[in-house]
């Protein structure tokens, strides 16, 4: 097992890997997302309240998930990278923020959706939604550093800086927003207790959310191959990969 | 600790030396704060209403003017790298470094805030208020906007990029030090704010200057 995670960290094995897994990522992520949108969409009754609007939270939920989750996956990979110097650390890092990024404006841009019929308006200034711009914001800063900065390895290690600082105020960021002002419906699925959602709606959304990580983990091979093939440019390794094609 | 205080005077002499670069945020910050009763309404209320608010943008805004000169001049010259092959702790050179900034630009912003009080029509227990979340809150812009500087400080053109690092970071100094003197207008009790401001400056007090010197070498490298 270790023995496989010291191979990861090499360049080379890492894009073997990754090539041969990203195929069934990709065909398991297609399925659980077609399974998912079947249920959510067709399956699933209209909400008692909302009537059919509250679907969209088939895609707002997991992507607002996936908003965080790639943040802190990113923030970890940075400070891998940082402290052990593993190469492909440093490009998953640098293959995330991106990903994120779009995580975060989906999540943004379906909630405002589902915000005009609901609450009459595309935005509000609720803690939840701030904090949810706010986190775009951040993982701008990231992407606009990494840009910024020509060496690879360094922009990888000023971001990876950056992320873990970020990483230490997001909890601030959010409870102070989360105190200075709140509209946004409080948690469903993961509040402690039974969750205040009909499996009906709850298994689709679960699928859903699984299919966005597998999708994300897809992306994120395929980026991060990208990544290595790039950093690595001056190796014998790559020189054969592009040339056996 | 004689590192400490020498690295702290040392900028500091320079800054009195250079007394236009003290004066400039001060300057911008009065300017701001009378553009907006030009540019909303000079009802006393409505200034009053929007007073702590205005006035801790612009406070940010003003700190995140003068970011760039804390490490900019060091780096040009060739000083930072000495600092960083001294045997002292870079960490603490940075807090001196930190500590420099706010008495030059922190401080006067505290001792100018009874006049924006005046400005916006605060009475005396809502400026002193004012005062004491700026002398909390200000320190922590200091800290936090040290971080964002050290990692742009090798770019030619990180000014914009600074304000994109380092905003998202202020947004909760903003939240409570408006939040405070928003309180005390109302009649509502207000040390909960200034206290999580007191949190706020000893957590960056304590994490920030290892997370700039961490910056600051990878900046160098």
């Amino acid at each position: 097992m270790w023995t496989f995670f010291h191979k990861l960290g090499s360049p080379p094995y890492f894009y073997r890997i990754a090539g041969r897994l990203i195929p069934w990522l990709g065909w398991v992520c297609a399925g659980l997302l077609v399974a998912g949108l079947y249920g959510g969409l067709v399956l699933a009754p209209p909400d008692y309240q909302q009537g059919d609007s509250y679907r969209i939270i088939f895609i707002h939920v997991p992507s607002a998930w996936m908003s965080l989750f790639i943040y802190v996956l990113m923030a970890v990979s940075g400070a891998v990278g940082l402290i052990w110097r593993i190469k492909v650390a440093e490009a998953i890092a640098a293959a995330s923020a991106p990903v994120g990024a779009w995580f975060t404006f989906l999540a943004l841009i379906t909630g405002s959706l589902w915000g005009k019929p609901m609450w009459g308006t595309y935005w509000v200034w609720d803690a939840r939604l701030t904090s949810e711009l706010i986190l775009l914001f951040l993982y701008l800063g990231v992407i606009g550093l990494h840009s910024a900065i020509e060496d690879r390895r360094t922009a990888s290690r000023a971001t990876a800086v950056l992320s873990l600082v970020g990483l230490v105020n997001i909890p601030i960021i959010h409870f102070s927003v989360e105190w200075w002002n709140t509209l946004h419906q409080g948690a469903t699925v993961t509040k402690i207790g039974a969750p205040s959602i009909d499996l009906s709606m709850l298994l689709p959304l679960l699928i859903m959310a699984l299919g966005f990580k597998l999708y994300y983990f897809m992306v994120l091979l395929m980026r991060s191959r990208v990544e290595v093939l790039e950093r690595e440019r001056g190796s014998v390794w790559v020189r054969e990969v592009v040339q056996t094609g | 600790m004689r590192a400490f205080v020498a690295v702290t005077r040392r900028d500091l002499l320079l800054a009195v030396r250079r007394r236009s670069e003290i004066a400039n945020p001060l300057l911008f910050m009065l300017i701001v704060i009378s553009l907006f009763p030009l540019g909303i309404s000079p009802a006393p209320e409505t200034l009053r209403l929007i007073a702590p608010g205005i006035i801790w943008v612009v406070a940010l805004l003003s700190v995140l003017l003068t970011l760039e000169s804390m490490f900019r001049a060091d780096f040009d010259d060739g000083s930072l790298e000495q600092m960083l092959v001294s045997p002292h702790p870079l960490a603490l050179l940075v807090t001196a470094k930190i500590a420099a900034h706010w008495l030059v630009t922190g401080l006067p912003l505290l001792l100018v805030s009874p006049l924006l009080g005046a400005l916006t029509h605060l009475n005396a227990a809502t400026t002193v208020v004012l005062a004491a979340s700026l002398a909390l809150g200000t320190p922590v812009l200091s800290f936090v906007g040290a971080i964002g500087v050290a990692l742009t400080v090798g770019l030619r053109r990180g000014g914009a990029l600074l304000s994109l690092l380092v905003l998202p970071l202020y947004i909760p100094t903003l939240i409570f030090g408006a939040n405070a003197v928003s309180a005390v207008m109302d009649g509502l009790p207000y040390h909960g704010q200034l206290m999580m401001l007191g949190a706020f400056l000893l957590f960056s007090l304590a994490l920030a200057p290892l997370a700039a010197a961490a910056a600051l070498r990878i900046s160098m490298n």
